[in-house]
Formats: structure tokens, C-alpha cells, sequence
């Protein structure tokens, strides 16, 4: 009943975790796979090992919390490992990758797509460094060349993300599908947003600024799937603030054939998974509702 | 708990030895909550931030205590009372401490005996207390008087044999186990040494609750940054206490660990 497709890639279940937490190995990956997640979207590696900023990292803020965690990564060549140790029966494993020019994401590509179901291209980190993330997904004809090279070099499905902080979402989703891209997740966190300390008058994080995620951006995140769902064609993956099966079920009416979760796990922990699917499969049964397909893009008119 | 950083002054600092400094600050137990043994926090230079145990837990008024290893512990080492520090936590599953009426042992290697001051001091209250504290040398021996204060009874141990027992930890840990037994057991330090007091606990057939480290980031469970193989468990939630069973089950225990990029080393 939970079963969804995504561009040709069966899901057990429309959940899935979002790049970024908790993925940084295979244990942990398999960990939230056997909770209850049908996919999973490791933590966006680069070609190189990259450590990051420096702590502070991640702070908490009302409504959820800002990390500029800075794309670490232990890079490609020990990422394969881990993605090789990855439970694939059954299950949807998805490596999200970054790089700075069209070369590094092909590179990227072929090295690791015989070892996954799809490839999730990160065009949208807020706190990346110049050049990278957001500074790619914020500019149409960058977003083009990337994906466009992406999508060249793959035969795996390829899944831009997409950052919400642009004038217009739908326009860059419409580059992209242009592009080749076979879908599309959205959103990356918002902002940048940032805490500061009043007591010693200094941002938090050491970056300053840094992506905000949780529940405070569902609403956004829900606003920009449905508009972007009237604006192309290529299935939508929801990602932001996702709690509870209700928000779930939001996000496919919006438009999203699948969810990904990621700051819940914080306040909810792994069982967070087999939660929402039992709720969301009694609410299915509830309202009548036989597939998650029929339910996609409902509340269009 | 909170997860943001509060601005606390350093009210007190001991140095314990001549590489390692205690750090006191007022933690508001009513509005901060109140730690348990073997919790840890995140500390907040205004540079950088790094997870450290908790070594003393007073009425309102908690205490860490650091070895000068780095760039960020050096920093804390040139603080002076007055100082402000950030805090955050506390955080992690600790130490069971609801044991009472038993025969306890707790084992500290290096700066590992902070989190084993905590659990220990706590537990003396209840229970008959005993604690391995082990060093390098006499000079780094830590928690030796003000344990003996509260009725524990105190195995001073170091590698080279100038003060106490002559051997590593592990070696004294036999030697006491030839003629007493114990209830359960708390170890902390240098994760080799861990996996031998681990191998002679485990044939001896004591259950005990070991801390781990790894590096972190967020501290919030989310990061990813210190799951341990195979299981994927977070140090920062799951950890850093774990006991017998799971401890069996982190392939990764004294075997490697992961630096800031996630590479093993």
C-alpha cells in the first residue's frame, strides 16, 4: 500500500532519509533502513576528503536548528566503500554528491553509480563553499551545465536538489528538467539564517550563518513542491521539517511522489520511520486511499 | 538540557596535574537540568567546540576536567577564573547511578578517570566503592585525595611505578580480582586499555558500562559525524556509555575511528 515510484525506482515505502544526516557511513545508513526508511540519501561526498568547518557546527534555534557543518566528507574513493557495505534489498540507496565545475560531478558519477539506485546532485547547500552548493543552484545556466553533465555520464536516474533560496524556485526547476534531470527534491535548508549570542555579541556558528532545517520550513518547503509540481513535468521528492504522516501526506498532496526526513530524527529518533508509515497507512485506509499514487498532486485543482 | 550555548564564568580552576586542569562554572539545575554521571557537553571557546566529560557534578555547579593535548584544550588551559566559557548539554546516555548497597570498581586511564570521578563520587553515597586510578607517571595521577575523602577505596596505578601499583590498569585490575570480586564496573580511557579491562571483566564475568569518544559535531543526533560500526549508534546519544553487550557489537572499538572528513584512522 505504501509502494511508490519515483522515476522508474520502486520504494517500499515513500520515506526516506535526507542527505546530510546521519550518512556519513553504511552502519548508520543500514541502521535507519532496518527503522523503517525505504531509501536512503547518503551525506553529499565530494571527490576529495573535506573536513569541514570548525565547530560550532550546528546550533538550535525556536522551530529547529542552523548547521554549517561545510560538506564534510571523507571522499569518494573511501564514500564507495561505505556505499558498498549498504543493505540493498529491498531498499533504495541514493549518493548525493557535490563538486564545483560539470567535470567534477561526471567524475563523480562514474565513479560511484554502479553502487546505487540514484544519484542526487547537491546544487543547493547554503553553506557551502564558493563555488559549490547553493552558489551552483542559485544561477539558472550553472544549474543546467551541471546537471546536463551530470545526467550525461549516468545511467542511474538523477535527482537535482534544489535550494529555496532564489527569486523564483520554479524557474530553476524548469533548467533542470530541461537538463535531463529525472526528478527533483527540494527543499535544502533555508536562509542562511543565524544565531547570535547576546551575552558575548558573537554569531554561534563558527561560519556565522548556516542552513536552516525543521519544522519551522515545512510550510515553505510545502508552498514550493506545489508550485513547482504545476511547473514541470519529472516526479518531486518533498524534504523540510517533515514530523509526522500528516506533513507527509501534505507534502504528496502538494505534488511529491516520496519524502525525505532528516532534522526529525533529532527530537524523535530513528523510530521516527515506522511511525509516520503506520500512521500514514491508517490514515490511508481511514480516507479510502489504495495507493500513494492516487494521492499525489490532489490538492491541485 | 539546552542546545544552544549559555554563557557561564569560571568560578574555580584546579590544576590537577601538571597537564591537566579542573574547570568549575554554576549550572543552574532548575533551569539547565541537572547532569548525570557520564554525560558530557559541548564546550564553546568562542574559536571552536569540543565535546568534554563531565568530572564533578555539586549543587549547581558542575566541573570538567581537561588535558592539554591541542590547540583548542591549550586555549582552555590559558583561561583564568572570570573567564566566560559556552555550554551546552549535557548530553548522551551515562553511567547507570541507581545502584545501591553493591561492590563497585571504576577504572580510569589518563583524563578518563574525569567521567570516572563523576560516576564514582556519586555512587560512594550507596555503595562500597572502589577505583583504579591509572597514569603514566605519578605526576598525572588524578582524584586521588578527594576520592579517598568521600570512603573510596583508591588503587593508585601508573606504567612507570612511581607512585602505586607498577603495570598498566589492566594489570591491576587482576591483581585485584584474585581475591575480591565485584558487582559491576565503570571504565574509562585510552580505548586500548579499555579493551583489555573489557577482555578480563568479560572472563571474569562482571557487567560493566564503558565511555566512548569520537569526533563530534552537533552533539544533536543528527550530524552523523560519530556513528560508531556496525551498528550505526551515535556516540553523542546513544553513547558515549555503553555496556557489555553493545560494546561487543562496536567493531570499530580499538580497532579505529574517524577524524573531522569521516576517514578512519
Amino acid at each position: 500500500m505504501l509502494k511508490t515510484n519515483v522515476c522508474g525506482v520502486e520504494f517500499r515505502n515513500p520515506l526516506m532519509l535526507a542527505a546530510g544526516i546521519m550518512g556519513s557511513n553504511a552502519s548508520s545508513m543500514n541502521w535507519i533502513l532496518k527503522s523503517g526508511a525505504g531509501g536512503v540519501v547518503s551525506k553529499s561526498f565530494s571527490l576529495n576528503p573535506h573536513p569541514g568547518y570548525p565547530n560550532p557546527t550546528t546550533v538550535a534555534v525556536d522551530g529547529g536548528i542552523l548547521n554549517a557543518i561545510g560538506l564534510s566528507n571523507p571522499g569518494v574513493e573511501n564514500f564507495k566503500e561505505e556505499l558498498k557495505k549498504i543493505d540493498h534489498e529491498d531498499n533504495v540507496v541514493i549518493a548525493s554528491i557535490y563538486g564545483a565545475n560539470p567535470s567534477e560531478f561526471s567524475q563523480l558519477v562514474e565513479e560511484v553509480q554502479e553502487h546505487v539506485d540514484m544519484i542526487e546532485l547537491n546544487i543547493s547547500c547554503p553553506h557551502a563553499m564558493e563555488g559549490y552548493g547553493a552558489s551552483i543552484g542559485q544561477d539558472c545556466n550553472l544549474s543546467h551545465t551541471i546537471v546536463a553533465a551530470a545526467k550525461d555520464a549516468s545511467d542511474v536516474p538523477i535527482i537535482a536538489k534544489l535550494t529555496p533560496n532564489v527569486t523564483d524556485i520554479t524557474e530553476i526547476a524548469k533548467t533542470c528538467e530541461d537538463a535531463g534531470a529525472d526528478c527533483l527534491s527540494l527543499i535544502n535548508t533555508l536562509g542562511p539564517g543565524m544565531k547570535i549570542n547576546i551575552d558575548v555579541a558573537k554569531p554561534v556558528l563558527f561560519h556565522k550563518s548556516g542552513g536552516m532545517s525543521g519544522k519551522a520550513i515545512k510550510p515553505i518547503a510545502v508552498s514550493n513542491v506545489y508550485s513547482v509540481y504545476e511547473a514541470v513535468d519529472i516526479p518531486l521528492i518533498g524534504v523540510g521539517g517533515i514530523y509526522t504522516f500528516e506533513d507527509v501526506v501534505e507534502f504528496i498532496f502538494a505534488g511529491a511522489r516520496a519524502v525525505q526526513i532528516g532534522t526529525a530524527i533529532m527530537d524523535e529518533g530513528v523510530e521516527v520511520f515506522s511511525r509516520i508509515n503506520k500512521g500514514l497507512e491508517e490514515f490511508m485506509n481511514d480516507k479510502g486511499y489504495s495507493s500513494i499514487d492516487e494521492m499525489v498532486g490532489i490538492a491541485h485543482d | 538540557m539546552i542546545n544552544e550555548p549559555k554563557i557561564v564564568e569560571i568560578t574555580e580552576i584546579v590544576t590537577e596535574t601538571p597537564t591537566i586542569k579542573t574547570f568549575k562554572f554554576d549550572w543552574d539545575f532548575e533551569t539547565l537540568g541537572k547532569p548525570n554521571p557520564g554525560e558530557f557537553l559541548m564546550i564553546w571557546n568562542f574559536n571552536n567546540e569540543k565535546p568534554m566529560s563531565i568530572s564533578q557534578i555539586n549543587d549547581d555547579e558542575l566541573a570538567i576536567t581537561v588535558k592539554n593535548i591541542g590547540e583548542f584544550t591549550s586555549q582552555l588551559h590559558d583561561l583564568k577564573i572570570g573567564d566566560q566559557i559556552g555550554v551546552r548539554g549535557s548530553y548522551g546516555h551515562g553511567f547507570d547511578n541507581s545502584f545501591e548497597g553493591k561492590k563497585i570498581i571504576a577504572i580510569g586511564g589518563g583524563v578518563g578517570m574525569a567521567p570516572i570521578n563523576a560516576i564514582a563520587s556519586d555512587l560512594a553515597k550507596n555503595n562500597d566503592v572502589s577505583v583504579i586510578s591509572a597514569a603514566q607517571t605519578k605526576d598525572e595521577l588524578l582524584f586521588l585525595d578527594s576520592l579517598e575523602k568521600l570512603g573510596v577505596s583508591v588503587y593508585p596505578c601508573t606504567d612507570d611505578g612511581s607512585f602505586g601499583f607498577e603495570g598498566f590498569a589492566t594489570n591491576c585490575l587482576s591483581d585485584l580480582l584474585e581475591d575480591s570480586t565485584y558487582d559491576f564496573a565503570f571504565v574509562c580511557g585510552p580505548e586500548i586499555m579499555m579493551k583489555g579491562i573489557f577482555d578480563i571483566l568479560e572472563d571474569a564475568g562482571i557487567t560493566g558500562q564503558y565511555s566512548l569518544e569520537r569526533y563530534m559535531k552537533c552533539a544533536l543526533g543528527v550530524c552523523g559525524q560519530c556513528c560508531v560500526d556496525s551498528e550505526g549508534w551515535r556516540i553523542c546519544v546513544e553513547g558515549p556509555v555503553f555496556e557489555n553487550d553493545k560494546i561487543s557489537q562496536i567493531t570499530e572499538f580499538a580497532k579505529y575511528r574517524r577524524d573531522a572528513s569521516g576517514v578512519k584512522y
